[in-house]
């Protein structure tokens, strides 16, 4: 009789639990270390969302978002697992927009989110590495994987009618992740690759890698590297042998640096770099102009839409838990349903709380694909006339 | 016809890269390995002179061009050179007013000599940066090739093109004058024949009326010269980067060490023979195998490009266990 007591008493608290709550999010990101310029935009990016869907007052019968922000340092593992750990057990976060860097978000999301149950919704960690991980099911990403970009990569170089290149890389998680996987796309689609050789940066001569690279051939030469450094000096001794006029170019090296350095020379290479467009990029650029901050800088369009996905998840799922609301992350990112862009957050809700399917967009064109990350628009660019052109998106 | 593009495949991406790096290095270990041999320690700050010294020439080449002199198809930089020189020597043998010259009257040991010098590569790292800034500088002007790739397939008809640069040739040239210049300086001059003296036995050099401390000037002197030239001629086929030329320290010190500390002919062997050893040991030979009527299946490559600093350290390790003393007898202190 005292047990089935106090078993309906506990059901009556959870009953008031589904009614409104003050729910809190957490925020990891590198606030201080490598990227700490570029982690305050994408801080406040997902504490907008936040703010206006608290505004709203429509999340879960008018529960209320407070962000509860954590430095991970970007690169110390362990200072991350420590601040991820504080969030969830100490502060109760019941989803986390976060990490920011690859090598962090691994360490975090194994010794933290995963073990406790807790959503991660990362705006900025690319490496393919994230996307093999077994993560079940609680870890997503709003920012493309460069197994991703290595597709789009692959796809550009045959449309253009390059059929064998040679790939160097520099030799880093970044360039290595890129390489490989832009070399298993590139034979999958029928290219061959001749040699796949890495380099590394700030070294004093590059003839040895310039040498490998022109004996092994190709029409062109894939550089995933750096636009300020060793990915540069490859390119300027491939020029001056004659070894390779064409070359394919990534995000790390689609800088104006590099016209500046070559000009001319570079007529027929051509690139691409993750780059959102469209309708829910400027509105978004709009509402992060008037809350007073730079909506255009990186990853912060990311933020807010990875904040948004967490909190309309929660709504389709009915409760905050994020055990149960990480099944409707996929559902509510992808069509079917009605587009919602950034600002309209208040109308996805209403449109989930009366039963309707959403099709989030958001400020950067979210379209989730298996396992959980973000499609990823890039622009395609080419470097004719000595100048930075883009050609299109894809 | 085959034959012949399998000879120029091999010069345009092995040997002329390869000579001319190693001409670089080789100035490089010609300056540490006089250092060595007369001051008696591993001078870790010699890269660092390097950049400061290009930092220098590069300053003197602006204002040069800004005065409109041109030296036609040569870079300007050839003309700031001795100025640049003369500048950083000044530093260099202030350096050893304030922090040698007090350790070398105690007669420290050389480690203590060492740890000094790594103190003067942080201040000279800074400084540097000061001067010039971190970014990347190009500053050659005039011609930049003697024979470019196009030219060279349109004149022999062959598939291969060769390339050389400018800055490749020059860079022979001067590093063979230098080499020149400093055996006879060393060989047939007083003061040379005083330095060696003073670098075999200093108490007896003293003995018979050598001022240690003109030896001392002269030889920072001369090891500044080797090191900004080095430096110059490195910056204009490459480009300035100030990090780089820390980076540079260690296949500088590898060449001294492979061809003996102390010795300079072994500096100068050293050099190429780590310039040589970088680049030939990853070429993948499946091209030169093609030309010469073979079908190979793999690229026919020894070791991939990543372990190319591996090759010459290797090559350290295997001279230090069988020739402690390096491939020409260097010293040992």
């Amino acid at each position: 009789m005292k047990k089935l007591l106090l078993a309906s008493v506990a059901g009556a608290m959870f009953a008031g639990a589904a009614g409104a709550e003050d729910i809190k999010l957490g925020i990891s990101l590198g606030l201080t270390g490598p990227l700490e310029s570029i982690a305050p935009a994408i801080q406040k990016g997902a504490e907008l969302a936040m703010k206006e869907v608290t505004d709203s007052g429509k999340l879960l019968d008018g529960s209320k978002i407070a962000p509860v922000a954590a430095d991970n340092t970007c690169v110390d593992a362990a200072a991350s697992v420590a601040a991820v750990e504080r969030l969830v057990t100490s502060e109760g976060v019941k989803g986390i927009m976060g990490g920011m860097c690859s090598g962090e978000t691994i360490a975090s999301l194994e010794k933290v989110g995963v073990p406790n149950g807790v959503v991660m919704i990362s705006p900025s960690a690319t490496s393919p590495a994230l996307s093999t991980i077994d993560d079940k099911g609680f870890f997503f990403r709003t920012a493309p994987s460069d197994a991703r970009q290595g597709e789009v990569m692959a796809d550009i170089a045959l449309s253009r009618g390059v059929k064998s290149v040679a790939v160097t890389y520099t030799n880093n998680d970044y360039g290595k992740g890129l390489a490989d996987s832009f070399a298993n796309a590139y034979k999958a689609k029928g290219g061959t690759v001749t040699i796949v050789a890495g380099h590394d940066d700030g070294k004093a001569d590059y003839s040895a890698e310039v040498a490998a690279l022109a004996a092994a051939g190709g029409d062109a030469l894939v550089v995933a590297g750096y636009a300020d450094q060793g990915g540069s000096g490859v390119i300027q001794g491939s020029l001056d042998t004659g070894a390779f006029e064409t070359f394919v170019l990534p995000d790390g090296m689609v800088n104006d640096v590099l016209v500046t350095k070559f000009g001319t020379a570079l007529e027929t290479s051509f690139g691409q770099n993750p780059s959102a467009e469209g309708d829910g990029h400027d509105k978004f650029a709009e509402l992060a102009k008037a809350a007073g901050f730079d909506g255009t800088s990186a990853y912060s369009g990311e933020a807010y839409d990875a904040a948004a996905l967490i909190m309309l998840a929660m709504q389709a799922a009915k409760t905050s838990d994020p055990k149960v609301y990480k099944d409707k992350v996929m559902e509510v990112a992808i069509a079917p349903g009605e587009k919602i862009y950034p600002g309209e957050l208040a109308k996805a809700l209403e449109l989930i709380a009366a039963g309707q399917d959403v099709d989030y967009v958001g400020a950067t064109a979210v379209e989730l694909v298996e396992p959980g990350e973000s499609a990823g628009v890039y622009r395609e660019v080419d470097f004719k006339g000595g100048k930075l052109n883009v050609i299109g998106f894809r | 016809m085959d034959f012949l593009n399998a000879l120029v495949a091999i010069l345009n991406f092995v040997v002329i890269p390869a000579a001319a790096y190693g001409a670089q290095l080789a100035l490089g270990a010609l300056g540490v390995t006089l250092i060595y041999g007369i001051l008696r320690f591993s001078n870790f700050a010699h890269g660092d002179t390097m950049a400061f010294g290009t930092g220098l020439v590069i300053l003197v080449t602006w204002g040069l061009q800004a005065l409109g002199i041109s030296l036609g198809p040569l870079p300007v930089a050839l003309l700031a050179l001795p100025i640049g020189i003369a500048l950083c020597s000044a530093f260099v043998l202030g350096t050893d007013r304030v922090v040698y010259r007090f350790y070398r009257k105690k007669k420290s040991d050389s480690i203590i000599m060492v740890m000094a010098s790594v103190g003067v590569m942080f201040v000279m790292n800074g400084l540097t940066r000061l001067l010039i800034g971190v970014d990347e500088i190009r500053f050659d002007d005039g011609a930049r090739f003697l024979i470019s790739v196009q030219d060279f397939k349109a004149w022999t008809g062959l598939t291969e093109g060769l390339a050389l640069r400018l800055s490749q040739a020059l860079t022979l040239v001067v590093t063979a004058l230098c080499c020149w210049a400093l055996f006879r300086f060393l060989n047939k001059s007083r003061s040379g024949k005083a330095m060696r003296a003073y670098a075999d036995n200093e108490d007896l050099a003293l003995l018979s009326g050598i001022d240690p401390e003109r030896i001392v000037r002269l030889t920072w002197i001369i090891a500044t010269a080797l090191a900004v030239t080095a430096g110059t001629l490195y910056g204009l086929d490459k480009s300035f980067k100030a990090f780089n030329y820390f980076q540079i320290l260690l296949p500088i010190f590898a060449a001294a060490i492979v061809g003996g500390l102390g010795s300079p002919i072994g500096a100068v062997a050293g050099g190429f023979i780590v310039a040589f050893s970088e680049v030939a040991v990853t070429y993948p030979w499946k091209k030169i195998a093609t030309y010469l009527g073979f079908q190979p299946e793999g690229l026919l490559q020894l070791l991939s490009t990543e372990y190319k600093f591996a090759v010459s350290f290797v090559i350290l390790i295997v001279v230090l266990l069988f020739r402690p003393t390096g491939l020409f007898r260097g010293k040992a202190y």
